[in-house]
């Protein structure tokens, strides 16, 4: 196996802290009181995560507040915006997916820095709660009513582009089965991919999260905080 | 609902069983959910955790507004850590009403018809991010002072509530402070911030303990009950003792021009708060009053469609496994 380059780490790392800021924007916006906690944890989990690799490469506060968006290797799929419910839940289900693959791969492998493996290793732990929750989540709305199906359907024909840049065949085999189950159906494994992030070539809706999230951090440049 | 049937089948207060009831919390025994208790008891305790339970629920808002600008990783995840424990208490708090024969759906209702009330202090702004220390510092710290007494409340299941709540409550108090003191030994912006917040959220603060005891309307029935154990005015005093000197520690002034310290009595002389302030906001004219109802509606009615899909899907689950 060839060890993960720190390009693939601050993918990880950025994956996590985007995906994290887009869930707290959720924060008493939930649709139960429990899902706020839910999204809380689970933006807290991906926090830490994220920490805990930025740590390793470099000044976490100078990687997450004063690069640009260009620099950021997020996949497109995690600076999707909030959306309703549905797309939440689909884009979490596929960043789940990925990150099922992503942290065992870390935490078994003995050429990696053993601070990465132990956030790799109590994040495999996280990711299991995590992916029950969304895909237990994605059942529920894809088969509930008809207005929830039809909003899920929606979600899953929007965000499933953004699916290239983290599935591979263990990611299809695991988020087809939960989709099926949900009575949702796929545009393919053929369907067109929208890629860029490895080339810092992102959405429009990077921009604008980086502006507010760095908004204050950059008003008072060598501040602490 | 049981223990709902025990009191109100009589209708007319049943004098031997408040006299019984009165004489077991003058001795300090735990009122349980299955007991029999006068329906007035029952009532204040609804209205008052109920509110205590909203508070927490829109008290998520002024602190959730600057989650997503939180200056450092550290700053963001204890912040988003505090906003998600105060979900949790509202849910605890939802949890000990409901023992007392009530649902949670009907006092989320209350709430968002407007007519439950909730801690004025949450319509207030939090306009930089020094209020996030101010809130932690004054607000949490009121709210420990008032709520610190209620783990010994007679009635068990709220108390016993109170205990875990306080517990977090004093990590969030102490996290406000040390954003404090960060700030007022941080950048001339900072600690102009620090100032700026504590001159904004002093005098909301001291109107947590609610009015003067002469004016407060349900103090008397509650301390006899041991709802409520120290007057507002006492617990009042006891915030501003505890709190000028940790403002002298900061180096931030507090903005009242007749606090001084009292040599001979060893309290704090301090201003009149403008209560006309306070009962407007109360009355629903505070500055935030209208957005945070609003937001809070918003929300509820945002995710109709998603608790109506987890109830069919639960329903169809159901319907399978008994075929």
């Amino acid at each position: 196996m060839v060890s993960p380059t720190s390009e693939q780490l601050l993918t990880y790392a950025d994956g996590a802290l985007i995906l994290s800021h887009r869930l707290s924007e959720w924060m008493s916006n939930a649709p139960t009181m429990e899902e706020d906690i839910a999204l809380g944890n689970i933006a807290l989990d991906l926090l830490g995560q994220a920490r805990g690799l930025l740590q390793h490469l470099g000044n976490e506060d100078e990687l997450a507040y004063f690069r640009e968006p260009q620099e950021f290797r997020n996949p497109l799929l995690c600076e999707l915006p909030n959306g309703d419910y549905a797309h939440a839940m689909i884009r979490q289900l596929f960043a789940d997916a990925w990150f099922a693959e992503v942290w065992p791969q870390l935490a078994a492998d003995g050429t990696v820095d053993i601070d990465v493996r132990g956030v790799a290793e109590k994040a495999v732990k996280e990711n299991a709660y995590h992916w029950r929750h969304s895909s237990a989540w994605v059942v529920r709305l894809g088969d509930g009513t008809d207005e929830s199906h039809r909003r899920t359907q929606d979600a899953l024909d929007a965000i499933w582009p953004y699916r290239g840049e983290v599935a591979s065949d263990q990611w299809y085999a695991r988020v087809e089965p939960v989709l099926a189950q949900a009575t949702l159906t796929t545009p393919g494994r053929d369907a067109w991919i929208q890629r860029g992030s490895a080339d810092g070539w992102h959405t429009e809706h990077l921009g604008y999260l980086l502006a507010e999230m760095q908004s204050l951090a950059r008003a008072h440049p060598g501040a602490t905080w | 609902m049981y223990s709902q049937a025990l009191d109100e089948r009589d209708g007319v207060a049943d004098e031997a069983v408040n006299a019984a009831f009165e004489q077991r919390v003058a001795a300090e025994e735990k009122v349980e959910a299955n007991d029999r208790m006068p329906a007035a008891y029952r009532k204040t305790l609804i209205r008052q955790i109920s509110q205590h339970a909203h508070s927490e629920i829109i008290g998520m808002q002024p602190e959730g507004n600057w989650i997503t600008r939180a200056p450092s990783l550290r700053r963001k995840a204890i912040l988003l850590a505090k906003v998600q424990d105060e979900a949790g208490h509202g849910l605890y708090l939802y949890a000990a009403a409901e023992t007392l024969g009530v649902s949670r759906e009907e006092l989320v209702d209350q709430l968002l018809a407007g007519t439950a009330k909730y801690s004025s202090i949450f319509n207030y702004p939090t306009l930089t991010w020094a209020d996030m220390g101010a809130i932690g510092w004054l607000v949490d710290g009121a709210a420990i002072m008032n709520q610190i007494p209620l783990c010994r409340c007679s009635y068990g299941p709220y108390a016993r509530a109170m205990m875990r709540i306080c517990k977090e409550e004093s990590f969030h108090q102490r996290q406000g402070f040390e954003i404090m003191v960060t700030l007022s030994r941080g950048t001339e912006a900072q600690r102009a911030m620090a100032q700026d917040a504590l001159n904004r959220w002093w005098w909301p603060s001291l109107m947590m303990f609610g009015p003067h005891d002469s004016e407060s309307t349900h103090s008397d029935t509650s301390m006899r009950w041991k709802i409520k154990r120290f007057s507002n005015d006492e617990l009042r005093q006891k915030f501003v003792d505890v709190t000028v000197p940790q403002a002298d520690f900061l180096g931030l002034a507090v903005p009242d021009p007749d606090l001084r310290y009292d040599d001979a009595t060893g309290h704090y002389v301090f201003g009149e708060p403008d209560w006309s302030e306070f009962k407007a906001v109360l009355r629903g004219e505070g500055p935030c009053n209208a957005q945070r109802l609003a937001h809070r509606r918003r929300a509820h009615d945002d995710g109709a469609w998603v608790r109506e899909a987890a109830q069919a899907h639960a329903a169809k689950q159901q319907a399978e496994q008994v075929a």
